[in-house]
């Protein structure tokens, strides 16, 4: 990754419209390691703006308005080339692949060689706390097991910015509080400018951020 | 690059059609140099409608085309209704891949011969009542062509069934079922009030395109339907085979009615979905709940088995024939037993599947390839074709083949391209194609646009994210898919024959020449060689991602298609 | 951008060159070969491959083929391959249409198995290669004399264009266990009828087979036979063909399923008699019903028999289209297809049991020996059982007829 100065995810004056009809409009910085909470109810247009951020938004929305990362302009970026993560509501990690070749498929290219791969691979799960889980199938693992692996796996894309749709929503509510300090914790560590999206306060509360509230 | 890949496919699927629809039209109207027709005149036309018996045939072309695609749909969207889930459902699904395999000639000549006064089912009533003879009632080719609906029908439902169940998934069926339930409706209404007009229009071209095959049959229509008169088709190929060449123009006039024919059928179908779009909007809100609809479940899954049944055991007669010795009315079962065809045809059989396998695999292949990329090509530029450019992708299938074959030959020989390997590929390949993407297209928009966002945003290329993420859960669909495309080369007749030019024998073109010689041994055994290349597809389809995704859970719940 | 204009110009690149080099002819010209100088046909024949269009309906005729495509590969270097057909008539339409593309040299079609109506219709059009026939050395074989129609196509000469192969001639059959007695005329047949309606039929005209019985019809009924032979009068047309549709009028109600269904050719008409839906059927070789009971397709207590005013009878022949690319080796095949060894076994039910176009008295006399010993099946006719041959009528009687009769039974709804 080309060492550039981190000045966090920029979004300046982004407006998001469907069919003419406005549905958000957001301006705000992200620091690197900030998280900040965007809340607001169903239909606000909260997932097109991560789409739009990550570039898979289709084109029937109209954005106006720049996305600038780390002091580039992330318009016109195809999103492989946006170093932006995103974690959904449901972990999307590829069934046909073992845990391990999940996060190995996350790995950028100027990783090369297999025991070099294997070890950066091996040492995410150690440091998930599932040692081992390498040939794994990952629809044998636990809700809380996958969603570390799917955290995991974008952490090893090496990211400039983090985004989150909901991503604790379809926990159990016992298991919810762990991954959240586990995500949290980890963004701040990676000094990512995280984004999440939800409408549970909780989530909000519990990043320790600030709160941006939509309106319908 | 993938850009013009669309483009090309539908180039490749209307080129030929056009070609081969001028080079029929043009006859019709008297234009063919070869025989001395130099000027546009109507009279093929009125030649035409001097025929003996020509509105019986246009009848029997539609409105029996209509009805047996007609029942077809309803059977089998009221067998999906009562046991969708359960496990008669999973049964049928588990033998719909063999029965998609038996050719439509077998499956009709299999029929033929358990329903006919000398057939099988009269042998046995016959074994009670001490016929010596058999009845002299016309049960095939009877007059009303209902012995050529049935034959129709217990081919048709086994291909509307697989175009539905890659429909279901995407409908969220398992939950619907369940809220209707909760509010209290029938299993069947349920279905046909809540899930029935979702995946109607994921349904509508196979429809069609069964639809347009009834009204123009031709294989089936000569071993069932009525001969005075026949089907209009029957009567074309009739015509162009009549040593008095001056009959062509004619021919070719009667194609292009042909052609009328299925527009109209067409025009007719898309009519009355709309009148049940009306009357059935009012339906869905009336509060009927149909509760008691356990007499309508057992009939359908009657009906279901029946038509399984009838292909299946039509079968395995036709096995029993390949083995028989001499085989009188009234005897059950043959008086002696011989394998002496057998093992003389298994030793001429390698020949014509090579040189089936040679067409088909290609043929194959570039179809499977195509339709992928036009998928792909979808995705990523966030558009899906229109429905005019679909409508063109499935146009072979919606016009009738013989209305555009002889067209068809004669473009082939004026560019030099008859005869070679490549040309009979290009011929198959406008058949293949379309059914790939009718059986593709469905799974292949129902992935979850998700996993390649993810993958996208994983740093991944779009290249890399089709290959590694897209591919690989598409696996049994492009399997499946393939499998489609490989029974539809495998029983291309008038393709490998004109374009051809006689050069390629296939499986199918020795089976229907042997045909032609009425031996039902011969037949028999053709037959089954016919259907072992795509069984052999169909159990690969299987067999394949459960041998790739043993360990991988996750991935038979992902391939429903 | 710009990588993107070079995959796409090198993508149309290298599918222009694909098509050019498939969009050539594939073949090439075939002159003509001088049929009279022997030695020079067998040489231009060496190398060439015959792709010969025939029925391919019987597996027995298919195997004879192959036997002679065997025999000439080893002795004159000609490979042959058969396209099987299920109708003559694709051939035709295969010369027709690329008549029509304007392919006049390199077809895709170079023998055909042929005779009556099509020949006509490839002869009137100016479709067939020749004349050739009668300089080929075998041909000297051929019983011009006792057996006219080997250059009299249904009354049309064959002028050369095509070669003899096999002699046909209409003969009924029956199951033995099943009748004793036999109608052996048309009047008898319809009295036969009345007393068992239902137990006969003929295949839907215009197949070759339905047209043949009716042909038989007529000639038997006519007032004046030779009228036949000359091409039909409009005017006189009507008075000649009213005594076959008085006798239809009384026939068409007996038939098999009321006259409402037809068989719709020979071989299935044999498996309405294996079936036991109709007790009487016909066929244009006895020696072919021998084949069938050996095929398992009749009971071996089936028999044939003859009209005892004679029946029909026509050659079958090969010939050789305008623009054939192996003219000479088709030649060649036809030479050898018309040799005494081919045509003996040919003769012989083990193999094909049809009948000879040669006359025995050319044969050296060995050969005669061996036509004499030949074992002709149990269902066959011998010569001596064979009766009166009549000759076919003249093509344009059969257009009238089947254009009538589809008018009167084609449509019965």
């Amino acid at each position: 990754m080309p060492e550039t100065i981190k000045s966090g995810l920029e979004l300046r004056d982004v407006q998001v419209r469907l069919g003419g009809r406005e549905l958000l409009a957001v301006d705000l910085t992200i620091a690197p390691g900030e998280i900040v909470t965007l809340m607001g109810p169903s239909g606000s247009g909260k997932s097109s703006l991560l789409g739009h951020i990550c570039g898979t938004l289709p084109d029937a929305f109209e954005v106006t308005g720049q996305v600038v990362l780390d002091g580039k302009n992330l318009d016109g970026l195809a999103p492989q080339d946006r170093h932006v993560g995103i974690l959904f509501q449901d972990d999307l990690l590829f069934p046909h692949l073992s845990v391990g070749g999940n996060l190995a498929f996350a790995l950028p290219s100027h990783i090369k060689g297999r025991t070099d791969r294997r070890a950066r691979v091996e040492a995410a799960l150690v440091s998930a706390g599932m040692d081992g889980f390498y040939d794994r199938d990952p629809a044998t693992l636990s809700g809380g097991q996958r969603a570390r692996v799917a955290l995991m796996r974008v952490l090893l894309s090496e990211p400039c910015a983090l985004l989150l749709d909901e991503p604790f929503s379809k926990l159990d509510s016992g298991l919810r509080s762990q991954i959240r300090a586990f995500v949290f914790d980890l963004c701040r560590k990676n000094s990512l400018p995280t984004l999440m999206v939800t409408h549970d306060p909780e989530d909000g509360v519990a990043a320790g951020g600030r709160v941006v509230e939509l309106d319908g | 690059m993938l850009r013009f890949i669309p483009i090309l496919t539908i180039v490749l699927m209307i080129g030929p059609v056009s070609a081969g629809l001028i080079g029929t039209i043009l006859p019709a109207f008297g234009i063919l140099p070869a025989l001395g027709g130099t000027t546009p005149s109507l009279e093929p036309w009125l030649a035409l409608v001097a025929q003996p018996g020509l509105g019986a045939s246009i009848r029997l072309s539609l409105v029996n085309g209509l009805i047996a695609t007609f029942v077809s749909v309803a059977i089998v969207m009221l067998f999906c209704a009562a046991w969708q889930g359960t496990r008669t459902f999973h049964t049928l699904q588990r033998i719909l891949s063999p029965i998609l395999s038996v050719p439509h000639a077998t499956a009709a000549f299999g029929l033929a011969f358990l329903i006919a006064p000398s057939g099988w089912f009269v042998r046995v009533v016959a074994q009670f009542t001490g016929w010596d003879r058999p009845p002299d009632v016309a049960i095939i080719h009877d007059p009303w062509g209902i012995a050529l609906i049935a034959g129709l029908v217990a081919k048709e439902i086994p291909f509307l069934f697989l175009m539905t169940l890659s429909a279901l998934p995407q409908a969220d069926t398992a939950r619907t079922a369940q809220v209707t339930a909760s509010l209290g409706y029938g299993r069947i209404a349920g279905w046909f009030k809540a899930t029935l007009p979702r995946i109607y229009p994921q349904i509508r071209l196979p429809v069609l395109a069964v639809l347009a095959y009834s009204t123009s049959v031709v294989d089936v229509a000569i071993i069932l339907a009525p001969t005075t008169p026949a089907p209009l088709a029957v009567r074309i190929l009739g015509w162009l085979s009549d040593p008095d060449l001056a009959l062509r123009f004619m021919a070719s006039s009667a194609a292009v009615l042909q052609l009328l024919i299925v527009i109209t059928a067409m025009a007719i179908w898309i009519a009355g979905e709309r009148l049940v779009a009306v009357v059935g909007g009012r339906w869905a809100i009336d509060g009927h709940r149909f509760m008691q609809d356990g007499a309508v479940r057992g009939m359908s899954a009657v009906m279901a088995l029946v038509a399984a049944g009838t292909v299946v055991l039509g079968l395995v007669v036709l096995l029993v024939w390949s083995v028989a010795g001499f085989w009188a009315f009234p005897d059950l079962l043959p008086r002696g037993f011989s394998l002496r065809l057998w093992a003389r045809e298994l030793d001429a059989i390698g020949n014509s599947l090579t040189t089936t396998l040679l067409i088909g695999i290609p043929a194959v292949v570039i179809a499977v390839t195509l339709v992928l990329s036009c998928l792909e090509n979808e995705v990523r530029t966030g558009k899906q074709a229109g429905r005019r450019a679909m409508f063109l992708i499935y146009l072979p299938l919606l016009v009738p083949q013989i209305s555009f074959m002889f067209g068809l030959q004669v473009f082939f020989s004026l560019v030099g391209l008859e005869r070679t390997l490549v040309s009979v590929v290009l011929g198959h390949l406008v058949f293949v194609a379309p059914y790939v993407f009718l059986s593709l297209s469905e799974p292949f928009r129902a992935l979850d646009p998700r996993y390649g966002q993810t993958a996208l945003c994983l740093g991944a290329s779009p290249a890399r994210v089709f290959w590694r993420v897209r591919l690989p859960l598409l696996t049994r669909a492009v399997l499946t898919a393939a499998a489609v495309g490989l029974a539809v080369t495998v029983g291309q007749y008038l393709p490998t024959l004109l374009i051809g030019a006689g050069r390629f024998a296939t499986v199918t073109t020795e089976a229907v020449a042997l045909a032609s010689g009425g031996d039902r041994r011969m037949i028999g055994i053709y037959g089954l060689f016919q259907m072992v290349l795509p069984f052999a597809g169909f159990a690969l389809a299987l067999m394949i991602p459960a041998v790739l995704f043993r360990h991988r859970r996750g991935m038979g719940a992902q391939n429903k298609g | 951008m710009r990588s993107k204009m070079r995959t796409f110009v090198s993508a149309l690149a290298l599918a222009v060159g694909l098509a050019t080099t498939t969009l050539s002819t594939p073949a090439f010209a075939d002159p003509a070969p001088d049929v009279g100088n022997w030695q020079s046909v067998l040489d231009q024949a060496r190398g060439q491959t015959v792709y010969w269009h025939a029925w391919g309906g019987e597996p027995r005729i298919n195997d004879y083929i192959a036997w002679a495509g065997e025999q000439v590969r080893e002795r004159y270097g000609v490979e042959v391959v058969q396209v099987k057909l299920t109708d003559t008539a694709d051939a035709v339409t295969r010369v027709l249409s690329e008549k029509t593309a304007g392919v006049d040299d390199g077809g895709a079609v170079d023998m055909i198995w042929i005779n009556g109506e099509n020949f006509a219709a490839m002869k009137r059009n100016d479709l067939l290669f020749g004349p050739w026939a009668e300089q080929t050395p075998n041909f000297a074989y051929v019983d011009v004399e006792g057996k006219p129609t080997v250059i009299n196509d249904f009354t049309v000469p064959t002028d050369g264009l095509e070669a003899p192969w096999g002699m046909a001639q209409v003969s009924f059959y029956y199951d033995t266990a099943k009748l004793d007695t036999v109608p052996k005329s048309a009047q008898k047949l319809l009295e036969w009828l009345v007393k068992h309606p239902g137990r006969f039929t003929y295949p839907q005209p215009p197949n070759y087979m339905g047209s043949t019985f009716l042909k038989q019809i007529l000639t038997e009924l006519v007032k004046d036979p030779k009228v036949l032979q000359q091409p039909a009068d409009e005017t006189d047309a009507k008075a000649v063909l009213a005594p076959l549709w008085g006798y239809l009028e009384d026939l068409q109600p007996l038939l098999w399923r009321d006259g409402q269904a037809y068989p719709q050719n020979g071989a299935s008409m044999r498996t309405l008699l294996a079936d036991n839906e109709v007790d009487i059927a016909f066929s244009f070789s006895s020696g072919e019903v021998s084949s069938a009971i050996e095929a398992f397709e009749l009971p071996d207590t089936v028999r044939s028999y003859v009209f005892e005013n004679g029946t029909l009878g026509n050659t079958n022949f090969v010939a050789i289209p305008y623009n054939a690319s192996a003219k000479a080796g088709a030649v060649v095949l036809a030479d050898f297809l018309m040799s005494p060894e081919a045509q003996l076994r040919k003769q012989d039910p083990k193999y094909w049991g049809a009948d000879t176009v040669l006359a025995m008295d050319k044969l050296p006399k060995d050969m005669q020996d061996a036509f004499a010993n030949l074992d002709l099946g149990i269902a066959s006719l011998a010569p001596s059982e064979r009766g009166t041959v009549l000759p076919e009528p003249h093509p344009s009687w059969m257009s009238l007829v089947e254009t009538e009769w589809q008018k009167r039974y084609g449509v019965v709804q």
